[in-house]
């Protein structure tokens, strides 16, 4: 790899110049090219099948289970036209964008409150805020159902708009509060000193600043909640109010046939959102994964 | 100070404006959304899962003080001890392969390969697809009639006929090792991104001075790479084994515990009892259940996090 060509990469190769070409074959490529193959075949698989009609599904004798001879559009038909799961795909969506939105604004304050405002008892504050996020969905469920059920919103969008941002709020703001304190605190003293408010601070200097940070954190709260699976299944029965997940897996899993095609069609276009999703914000997405994770 | 200025421009300040320039209205204000919504739907339900866990209430009904009833029972149960078991042993081995295995993949990724940032978004694919939905795409290719692997078996001559197909979900340790598998696949892009955003901090020059000194290929992963990486390290594995303790959705998805309850997590066995079952004393009582090891899990965190504001600090000097 010539240094000059990337200069970006020129600080991670390092000494990897001594290393020839076929040892690099040998340790890096072909273990790299396996573990490509094996993290994306489940993904090939969802695909393949989506498009394979039923006589080829279950015969591998005749035709090549890894290709697919004549494609159709079969299964994605019978998903569309034949179940909720239009309604499904409206549902998750409208509680990722509420929840979302919801949660970044909560966050947004929250996080300029422990960094900027610098109250007594910011610090302890914070550090609450990441315990938060580490109580598991998994021991909340039980309790959250006795709350959702006595509040009458169980089976309404409502009882999940409400309760995903228990993990993304405390997500959120420790994301937000890296941005803001990356932000220099001479800006706002310059604001402070010409006779801005607080409120217009936050509005037009601290916001504008912080956008990537707003991107950050708003697709991984979406991609979060549109993820989301304990509370969706806990809290929502009728067929009409599921989310993707949970109406793929309860209603389209009948009896002991298992209709491979359209199950996993149901599986292509859930996951099809969110991936085109990511494919737009990558870069913003790792940095809040890791971000996150080296703050 | 901002006060007198508001003043000066306004001749009469509202009380209003003064107020919202008062620091700590402003923060009680601004703490009040987050506060509020994390009060009410995560302290709340804590404590009141854990008093679930010392009353008999079920779906419908609100339950009385029972003591420690729930918890005799469990003791009793070996279903319980089971899921106990399952759940200590998954998040072990799938923990050990998934951080094997993503430590290679980031070690890979950190060499100058084509396509770089391509493939880094690629390899991201598995987390961010919901898990329920790469769950099914599991389900399918473990499928002991039409599945992938039992035809691969086939033409590698493994198995000679159907009725010598392995049952991957069928018998309770290979229904195990398959869950450890779809997890392991899962949990490796999140490991491998984080150790390798952790691998990008590390100076080259590093490596060279170790290699000066005559350090092989292997002393120099030994003594700077994983030191160099231990904070980093401490905090994904953290939350991996978090997050890998209290998983529910694969098991769900692929094999919803069974067969015959052989293969419940704490979490599964929990929702079974609770939601299906209508115990909801009993699963409040296994939910709470994890929560000492949450704790200790948190505490290792929080020292994981120390010791790198120790080290960023130690490195400045």
């Amino acid at each position: 790899m010539t240094e000059a060509v990337r200069p970006a990469l020129a600080d991670s190769t390092g000494m990897t110049y001594l290393d020839r070409l076929p040892r690099r074959v040998v340790t890096v490529y072909i273990p790299l090219a396996l573990f490509l193959i094996i993290l994306l075949f489940p993904f090939y698989w969802m695909g393949v099948t989506t498009f394979k009609p039923n006589d080829e599904l279950y015969n591998y004798s005749d035709h090549n289970p890894f290709w697919i001879d004549s494609p159709t559009l079969q299964n994605i038909r019978k998903l569309l036209f034949e179940t909720d799961y239009p309604q499904w795909l409206l549902n998750t969506m409208t509680i990722a964008v509420c929840a979302t939105a919801l949660s970044i604004f909560a966050s947004v304050l929250a996080a300029y409150a422990i960094t900027r405002l610098r109250f007594r008892g910011a610090q302890t504050i914070g550090l609450l805020i990441f315990l938060a996020y580490l109580v598991p969905p998994s021991i909340l469920f039980i309790p959250l159902s006795i709350l959702v059920y006595g509040m009458g919103i169980f089976d309404t969008n409502w009882a999940l708009i409400l309760t995903y941002p228990t993990f993304l709020i405390p997500f959120c703001t420790w994301l937000l509060m890296g941005y803001f304190r990356s932000i220099p605190y001479e800006l706002e003293e310059c604001a402070l000193i010409d006779g801005a408010t607080r409120i217009q601070i936050l509005w037009k200097i601290t916001l504008p600043l912080a956008v990537p940070g707003l991107i950050s954190a708003g697709i991984f709260a979406f991609t979060l909640s549109w993820n989301e699976f304990i509370y969706a299944l806990a809290f929502l029965s009728s067929t009409e109010q599921k989310t993707v997940p949970v109406g793929v897996l309860t209603e389209l899993v009948e009896g002991d046939l298992y209709h491979w095609g359209s199950l996993m069609a149901g599986a292509l276009l859930g996951s099809l959102p969110v991936v085109i999703f990511y494919s737009f914000f990558v870069e913003h997405y790792v940095s809040s994964l890791t971000g996150a994770v080296k703050e | 100070m901002s006060i007198a200025i508001a003043t000066r421009k306004q001749a009469h300040p509202t009380s209003l404006a003064r107020l919202l320039e008062n620091r700590t209205v402003l923060s009680v204000l601004f703490m009040l959304p987050a506060a509020t919504i994390l009060l009410v739907f995560l302290t709340y339900p804590l404590g009141l899962g854990i008093w679930m866990g010392f009353t008999d209430a079920r779906i419908g009904r609100p339950g009385i003080f029972i003591g420690l009833e729930n918890y005799f029972s469990l003791f009793d149960d070996d279903i319980f001890w089971l899921s106990v078991f399952n759940t200590v042993f998954y998040t072990v081995v799938a923990t050990i392969a998934k951080f094997g295995l993503g430590l290679w993949l980031a070690l890979l990724l950190n060499h100058a390969v084509p396509f770089k940032a391509f493939i880094r978004a690629i390899v991201l694919l598995p987390y961010i697809v919901p898990t329920v939905l790469s769950a099914l795409a599991f389900w399918w290719i473990y499928d002991s009639n039409f599945g992938i692997i039992s035809w691969l078996l086939e033409q590698m001559g493994l198995v000679q006929d159907r009725l010598h197909y392995i049952d991957f979900l069928g018998v309770p340790w290979h229904a195990r090792w398959s869950l450890i598998v779809a997890n392991v696949w899962r949990g490796i892009p999140f490991v491998a991104i984080c150790l390798l955003a952790g691998l990008q901090t590390i100076s080259p020059s590093l490596y060279e001075a170790a290699a000066l000194d005559g350090a092989n290929a292997w002393q120099r992963f030994r003594y700077v790479t994983v030191p160099m990486l231990m904070p980093i390290l401490a905090v994904v594995l953290t939350f991996s084994v978090l997050f890998t303790f209290t998983d529910f959705q694969l098991v769900y998805a692929i094999t919803k515990g069974g067969p015959l309850n052989t293969t419940h997590l704490m979490a599964t066995l929990a929702f079974q009892r609770a939601i299906p079952g209508g115990d909801l004393g009993q699963g409040a009582a296994i939910s709470t259940a994890m929560i000492p090891f949450l704790v200790v899990a948190t505490l290792f965190s929080y020292y994981g996090l120390q010791r790198r504001k120790w080290q960023q600090g130690a490195r400045d000097d």
